[in-house]
């Protein structure tokens, strides 16, 4: 019990953040129109590409000949890339079409 | 100075996911949404790479530009050059990629980790499994959207192979988390155990509910994503996650409210090994075919035809000739309309977008719900490239692997033309007991070539 108190203590602003997160990710997209339910999603899963961010702090954080680290950071980086940008060019695209609508 | 400018840019890269998020969601400002939360990515990650300038050897930099500059020249051209029938295929791709990514951290944290800050071990051990069961689930998905894996493939009792496989997975990381087993072999046993989990997780679930598990995997990522957060202390990294955890996992509940599926039923499936029983190829009788002159006649003296597309129309770019049928029909005094299912197609909204291509009206696409009770008053019912969607056995069948899949009603109208490139099952891998009743006839061929000859017949008519 004493070491959960003290986890969340050491913790607390990682916990605050994603509690208010959680709600505000509920919120954001409460009364989606169905026909929107794929960009959001391919929109959502540009987002999560921000994983790329923890890639290239690896590789920062890598001794230069450490190459078992290095090749897969790389790899993470150019994985991480492909889904950013592929992400929000998809999403993009999508969004094309419906433009034309009017 | 440049520690601190780091934090303003991740605050505006995490306001940016929030409103980009914000505005995704209604049509009129979706576009901007989605470059406003481009911007935040690329302002996050620019500042990123920078933020360590002067501790880096430069061969680092190298590596990290040239994996950025190949990623995002593959990354374009992909997205840019793909169909627009291959979009959600491409959506789980993508998710993949950055579940492998999150899982590739975990691989090279792990044993950093161990040395330094032993408490962190669950943190990185998190994102790695959340991480790999992604890239597994998602390379399954996409595999099973663009054709090559085709059917559901259910192993005997998969339902407790996998859920025996999960607690196994759960149990060996608090195994060695607990027990501090470091060594480097148990990282990558465990490496492979999410791997096999996330194949046995998609495997088994059938290719019409494919959009939802992307959804699900893709707010997996988001959890990924979020405990790279949780390791690094990086806010931007944590709002990004957890925002899409938690939106996705909405978005996954709504759109299976859509499809009026509980959840389980998507991911549990039907129980047992019933997908064969509803007859993989075997025929129930025969099938009448229609040709287009006779089927021109008929619908010329009809007062309402239904139209109802699928992903045969989205395949054969048939969507400007069944705008041209429309206008013909029109024009005799045939009312039309377009019955639209919510998983039409591949993608929820995917028919939508195709038939405002070819500038049909919005007002004519009808939802589901609204459209059914007006099957019994339709003449004719005109189902280009749609089978499981129509599959009476969703309601009739509990054996069926789509049973409780809300359908359209057609087997309620006068009569239905299905027009289909072959007899061929259906994505789900079953048979379509409409096809063999009275009042269906087939009218086989590329929705596109045995339209335009439809068109034909009606214009020859006058």
């Amino acid at each position: 019990m004493e070491d959960l108190i003290a986890y969340f203590t050491n913790n607390k602003e990682i916990i605050f953040i994603v509690i208010l997160m959680v709600f505000v990710g509920v919120e954001v997209i409460g009364n989606v129109p169905a026909v929107l339910h794929t960009p959001l999603m391919s929109g959502a899963n540009a987002i999560h590409g921000v994983v790329i961010i923890g890639a290239i702090l690896v590789m920062l954080d890598s001794s230069p000949d450490n190459y078992l680290a290095l090749s897969l950071g790389t790899l993470a980086v150019f994985l991480g890339t492909l889904n950013v940008v592929g992400g929000f060019v998809v999403t993009d695209r999508m969004l094309d079409m419906f433009k034309k609508k009017k | 100075m440049n520690i601190d400018l780091i934090h303003i840019i991740y605050l505006f890269g995490s306001v940016t996911f929030i409103l980009g998020l914000k505005m995704l969601s209604n049509p009129k400002t979706a576009r901007n949404g989605n470059l406003l939360a481009a911007a935040g990515m690329t302002a996050a990650i620019v500042g990123t790479i920078f933020l360590k300038e002067n501790e880096v050897s430069p061969i680092i930099y190298y590596l990290i530009f040239g994996a950025i500059l190949v990623g995002t020249v593959v990354g374009w051209l992909t997205a840019k050059r793909v169909q627009m029938t291959k979009m959600p295929e491409l959506v789980s791709l993508f998710n993949g990629m950055g579940g492998a990514c999150a899982g590739l951290i975990g691989l090279i944290e792990f044993p950093k980790v161990a040395a330094h800050h032993p408490e962190k071990l669950g943190i990185v051990l998190a994102g790695m499994i959340i991480g790999s069961v992604s890239f597994s689930g998602s390379m399954i998905a996409w595999a099973k959207l663009n054709g090559t894996l085709r059917n559901a493939i259910r192993l005997p009792k998969y339902n407790i192979v996998n859920t025996l496989v999960l607690i196994g997975l759960l149990a060996y990381a608090v195994y060695i988390v607990v027990a501090g087993a470091y060594d480097p072999m148990h990282l990558y046993l465990l490496f492979t155990l999410a791997i096999v989990y996330g194949v046995l997780f998609v495997i088994p679930i059938g290719g019409a509910d494919m959009p939802v598990v992307i959804s699900l995997l893709n707010s997996f990522t988001g959890l990924a994503a979020a405990f790279g957060g949780f390791l690094y202390d990086n806010q931007v990294m944590l709002t990004g996650g957890i925002l899409v955890g938690s939106a996705g996992t909405l978005l996954t509940l709504v759109m299976c409210k859509a499809m009026n599926r509980p959840l389980y039923s998507v991911v549990f499936g039907a129980f047992g090994e019933t997908a064969a029983s509803a007859g993989g190829g075997e025929s129930q009788g025969s099938v009448r075919e229609v040709s287009s002159s006779d089927l021109a006649v008929q619908m010329n003296y009809s007062s309402k035809v239904l139209i109802v597309p699928g992903y045969g129309l989205a395949v054969a770019q048939a969507q400007h000739v069944v705008k041209e049928l429309e206008t013909l029909l029109e024009e005799r005094g045939v009312e039309v309309a377009y019955a639209i299912h919510p998983v039409a197609g591949r993608m929820p909204g995917h028919m939508n977008v195709l038939l405002a291509e070819s500038n049909v009206d919005y007002d004519k696409l009808k939802e589901m719900e609204d459209v059914n009770p007006e099957f019994a008053q339709t003449d004719v019912v005109l189902v280009v490239g749609a089978n499981d969607v129509v599959n009476p056995a969703a309601k009739t069948d509990p054996t069926s692997p789509i049973f409780g899949m809300p359908i359209l009603e057609v087997e309620n109208a006068k009569s239905v033309v299905v027009n289909k490139r072959s007899m061929n099952a259906g994505y789900a891998g079953i048979q379509n007991e409409l096809f063999f009743r009275d009042k269906t006839s087939m009218l086989f061929g590329d929705a596109k070539k045995v339209l335009g000859e439809l068109v034909n017949e009606l214009k020859n008519l006058d």
